[in-house]
């Protein structure tokens, strides 16, 4: 019988020490929404000998926001303290989007933004909000730590580029600059507990009336969340209207690569695509204006 | 709305609070899961990854091996009684023969597996993960079979065959014919070509429906302990005690007497916890390890193991004159019956035309074979999937008459006195009610809000009576202690108890209802069939009669007097003529031991005056024209009940009811793969609505007494399920212009339903 160990790490230096010694068998967990369900359906790409639960490491726990440096999620923050905290409400509303999503209220108790990020699915809902805000993750090794940001960390599905001796700290955003607006909105059948059929994450900076910047981001359309570079070229240096969101959401249309499936058919999800961009700009577009 | 004698009732119609209520909501119930006993064992079952294939050879050697395994059983170990045949309840008031050879291969196969998920062995091992560990080592050789998973092409010719076996039952005759129709039957009134040269108009549609299921949150489970002196004892969550143990002693092949069935709390049924699934295999573990065995299936289990029930192809031809009258109606209904013959079809034809006096109809129904779980019962079987076909032709027959939906309705409206298609004469029924009162109801009376779409249809179920026990023992204080045999789901503890509060006078807080084993009360048919309350209801008013005639005889003996110069009310009794002799039933009971004794009473009824039920809703939608996801804005059941016995526990079925045709409807569906594997056999994807997905569900109770009982109760637990699916579709039509003819409405099909 297999028997799989569990340890609870109290330092960023311990999870490390274990997940070196332990040959890639070792997982880290946060709240173990997706883990655990992983371990007990003996998922083929979850195969853990040992359990490393980081919930009690400091570092990991870190919920800061401010307007002059940013806010950093540490790696095991619950969603529940996201969506609770008063200072990501004002300054970062858009994070609530995802945050305010995932799972169901008992879910939220426990899942975090960093399990979201190294559980690498191509749904995940706080993907395309973190490529949105320019998120950076800082990630802990053996020889220290290192930046990537997010759009860098998932390679395929259920495959990140952190590396088994590593270990995700935190996920850093910086400050919005003036006249930003962010949105994630995703499309499910249902309205909780259910997988984005697609969601897309987008970013606005507008100033004169014309986008400075943009981000747009969309999960379950290809293999990882994906970063639409064409649809950001369809909106920067544009004026902030229709012509310009079509266009963007039209080559959000276009980037997708999406299967058939329980969810949805690629035509349908695909159609999504340019729904949601649109929706989405539309909403951060809103905010920018309203200076949230 | 009543209709009813305004009879001045002390304890129905009043809202107590539930006899169980304390130990569910701390979490002191106890389940079946929650079992536990000295030297368990615990039971796995290894299940099919094919859904149709033949069984060359299953090695158990290895997992027998294997430290910790105390015993491996399949089919091989059913007893060997193999041409027998046993009478079964589908759960909708009929009692069907079933091969016993299908019963039992369908629990642990036999050389052929019919569906993916198709139990082939159990394993009982000192803990569960070393059973699952010695699933895995048991070695199945397949001859993997091409599957068939719908209607269509199980009906095809040349299509491939799952029972080599079977032959068709043609109008009541074995044709000879060796296919996957089990059956076909019909059920005719009047002349239909007459009835269709008559009319002025014609609808006729097909409409499709899938597979769903049922989706209680319990899993089956159960614990057998085959003991030394050779009696078994189970305990089991289950809607009928009584048909586990009845089905155990067929399917194990020992007398009733042998058999113990111990129910335990229940976390929902809903029709799909009649059938038995893991306890004769606890049981067959149990003879060969002396121990006792417990089986719990997972969700995928579930999903995968039990019985959903059936996807349907349904056309429907309605004619009718200018004036609305209906002249001629045909329904052509073939259900899945899943890997063995026996799907809700019969139901269904019986449900189709119930609501309305049709002078000339033709039911056609076909029970079909496929490569899908063995369908159960689920909540109206078969009713939602005919009524999701006639209930929306109504309305494109509205529209082409340019008539109110209702008004329609209630123009063909059946009533005392209406003969079914099927054979019966309806007695007073509610049906011109429910739609008087939808008419009449706020809901219908609004303005619909600008870009929505409103839908209605009504729906019947029939509702059955059966077997039912129930004794009363008088306590020293003048409480009761109440024993019956009905597994309580929806309240029933409480229902059952207020008929018993009723008949003595006393507060239903003095009654002490227990749902007891089978070796202490009387024969119980199931919790199903809306037949409960009504039923079991009935045996409590009796045995209640029966304690006050022995009270009134009691205090006749007391005061000297003769019995019938006494009665008995509001829990006092009196002389009719001395107005000094009174006693209240307290005072009688604290005097029972100086008196003669203890007083219990006891009655075991079989009520043949079971009154159907009819439900109807009100729906309005949005519908987002670039997702095509459907939003429920308005939602409204109007139901008879006959007389509402506890006015909360009859909203709860109409609103759970209504819940889950909203899920049936919208969302759920078995998704197979082409291989016949259910891609989505797991709570997060099967996507039954959650409270987010349910807008506040109003109810609107109609009490039309039925005369068959002696309070006027009908079953309310079913119909309520029946006209969701096409009160919706019909919503999302005249949201859309587009006409709904396969469920469920998934955003990309109502999306698609426009191209």
């Amino acid at each position: 019988m297999k028997w799989i160990d569990y340890e609870n790490a109290k330092t960023v230096d311990e999870a490390i020490k274990i997940l070196s010694q332990s040959g890639g068998k070792a997982r880290p967990m946060a709240g173990g929404t997706d883990l655990i369900v992983q371990l007990r359906n003996k998922d083929p790409r979850t195969d853990a000998d040992v359990v490393v639960d980081i919930k009690d490491i400091p570092d990991l726990n870190v919920l800061q926001c401010d307007p002059k440096t940013g806010l950093t999620i540490g790696a095991a923050v619950p969603l529940y303290k996201i969506y609770n905290d008063d200072n990501v409400k004002k300054y970062f509303p858009a994070i609530i989007d995802s945050a305010s999503l995932i799972g169901g209220v008992l879910i939220q108790g426990r899942a975090s933004f960093g399990g979201n990020l190294c559980n690498a699915a191509p749904s995940g809902d706080a993907i395309p909000n973190l490529i949105a805000h320019n998120g950076i993750a800082t990630i802990a090794g053996p020889n220290g730590t290192r930046d990537v940001p997010v759009e860098d960390i998932c390679t395929g599905p259920r495959q990140t580029s952190i590396g088994n001796d590593e270990l995700l700290i935190s996920i850093n955003l910086p400050v919005p600059a003036a006249g930003f607006g962010a949105s994630y909105i995703r499309f499910t059948p249902r309205n909780e507990m259910d997988i984005a059929v697609v969601g897309a994450g987008v970013s606005v900076n507008i100033s004169e009336g014309k986008f400075t910047a943009a981000r747009v981001s969309l999960a379950s359309v290809a293999p990882t969340p994906i970063y639409v570079e064409n649809a950001v070229n369809a909106l920067v240096g544009e004026t902030v209207g229709d012509a310009a969101i079509q266009r963007a959401a039209n080559a959000a249309r276009e980037a997708a690569k999406p299967i058939s499936d329980m969810r949805g058919t690629a035509e349908y999800r695909k159609h999504l695509c340019e729904v949601l961009t649109r929706r989405a700009l539309n909403a951060a577009i809103e905010r920018a204006k309203e200076g949230k | 709305m009543t209709s009813s004698d305004s009879t001045d009732y002390k304890v129905l119609g009043t809202r107590p609070i539930r006899h169980d209520g304390a130990d569910k909501v701390t979490g002191r119930a106890i389940y079946g899961p929650d079992f536990d006993t000295a030297g368990l064992l615990h039971g796995k079952i290894l299940r099919s990854p094919h859904a149709h294939a033949r069984i060359i050879s299953i090695d158990t050697s290895e997992a027998e091996a294997l430290d910790g395994v105390m015993a491996v059983v399949t089919g091989a170990d059913w007893p060997n009684n193999s041409n027998g045949t046993s009478m079964v309840e589908d759960g909708t008031g009929t009692e069907i023969e079933s091969n016993s050879n299908w019963l039992r291969e369908n629990l642990l196969a036999g050389d052929k597996v019919l569906y993916a998920g198709h139990a082939i062995a159990g394993v009982a091992a000192a803990s569960p993960h070393v059973a699952e560990e010695a699933l895995a080592l048991i070695e199945v050789k397949y001859e993997v079979l091409e599957p068939v998973l719908t209607i269509q092409e199980a009906m095809a010719k040349n299509a491939p065959i799952l029972h080599e076996g079977l032959t068709t039952q043609e109008l009541g005759e074995d044709s000879g014919v060796v296919s996957n129709t089990a059956d076909h039957f019909q059920h005719t009134k009047g002349n239909i070509e007459k009835g269709f040269e008559a009319a002025d108009v014609v609808v006729e549609r097909e409409y499709n429906t899938v597979m769903v299921h049922q989706g209680y949150i319990e899993p089956h489970n159960g614990t057998a302990l085959w003991n030394t002196d050779g009696r078994l004892h189970v305990w089991c969550s289950t809607q009928g005690s009584f048909v586990v143990r009845d089905s155990l002693s067929d399917l194990l092949d020992i007398p009733v007497s042998q058999i113990r069935v111990t129910p335990t709390e229940i976390g929902g049924g809903f029709g799909g916890k009649i059938p038995i699934y893991v306890e004769p295999v606890a049981a067959l573990l149990s003879k060969k390890t002396g121990s006792p065995v417990k089986i719990v299936m997972s969700r995928k289990e579930v999903f995968e193991g039990s019985g959903p029930t059936a996807g349907s192809n349904i056309k429907i031809k309605l004619g009718a004159k200018s004036d609305g009258t209906i002249t001629a109606a045909h329904a052509w209904m073939a259900m899945e019956a899943g890997g063995y013959p026996g799907s809700p079809v019969g139901a269904a034809a019986q449900c189709v035309f119930a609501a309305y006096d049709i002078e000339n109809a033709l039911v056609d129904g076909y029970d079909v074979v496929v490569n899908k779980p063995k369908t159960a019962p689920y909540r109206a079987p078969g009713a939602p999937n005919a009524a999701f076909g006639m209930e929306q032709a109504m309305n494109e027959l509205a529209e082409m008459l340019q008539m109110d939906p209702i008004d329609l309705r209630l123009k063909n409206v059946a009533t005392e006195g209406t003969r079914r298609v099927d054979g019966p004469t309806f007695r007073r029924i509610g049906a011109k009610e429910v739609l008087e009162t939808m008419r009449d109801h706020p809901h219908y009376q609004a303005a619909k809000t600008e870009g929505h779409g409103r839908g209605i249809a009504i729906g019947f179920w029939f509702n059955i009576g059966f077997d039912s026990a129930c004794n009363i023992a008088v306590n020293s204080d003048g409480s009761i202690n109440l024993t019956e045999g009905s597994t309580d789901i929806g309240g029933s503890r409480t229902s059952i108890a207020m008929h018993a509060a009723e008949v003595l006078g006393i507060p239903v807080e003095d009654v002490r209802p227990s749902v007891v084993d089978t070796d202490t009360i009387g024969f119980t048919a199931v919790t199903g069939g809306s037949r409960t309350t009504f039923a079991t209801g009935w045996a409590a008013y009796e045995a209640a009669q029966d304690v006050k005639k022995q009270s009134i005889e009691r205090a006749a003996s007391i005061w000297d007097v003769d019995s019938d110069t006494l009665n008995m009310e509001d829990g006092v009794i009196k002389s009719k003529t001395d107005s000094e002799l009174k006693m209240t039933f307290k005072e009688l009971a604290s005097q029972m031991s100086d008196t003669g004794g203890g007083i219990t009473g006891r009655a075991s009824v079989n009520p043949k005056g079971v009154g159907g039920s009819f439900a109807g809703n009100m729906v309005d939608v949005s519908v987002d024209d670039e997702t095509g996801k459907v939003t429920i804005e308005r939602f409204t059941c109007v139901q008879d009940v006959g007389k509402a016995i506890h006015p909360s526990y009859v909203e709860g079925q109409m609103q759970g009811g209504s819940a889950q045709g909203i899920g049936w409807a919208l969302n759920e569906e078995y998704f197979m793969n082409d291989q016949g594997n259910m891609a989505n056999s797991s709570l997060l994807d099967y996507r039954m609505p959650t409270s987010l997905d349910l807008p506040m569900i109003d109810t609107a109770i109609v009490e039309v007494a039925n005369p068959g009982h002696p309070f006027g109760v009908r079953g309310v637990g079913e119909a309520n399920i029946v006209p969701p699916t096409p009160a919706i579709a019909n919503a999302v039509s005249d949201a859309t212009g587009n006409i709904m003819t396969q469920l469920p409405l998934t955003p990309g099909a109502v999306l698609d339903s426009g191209k």
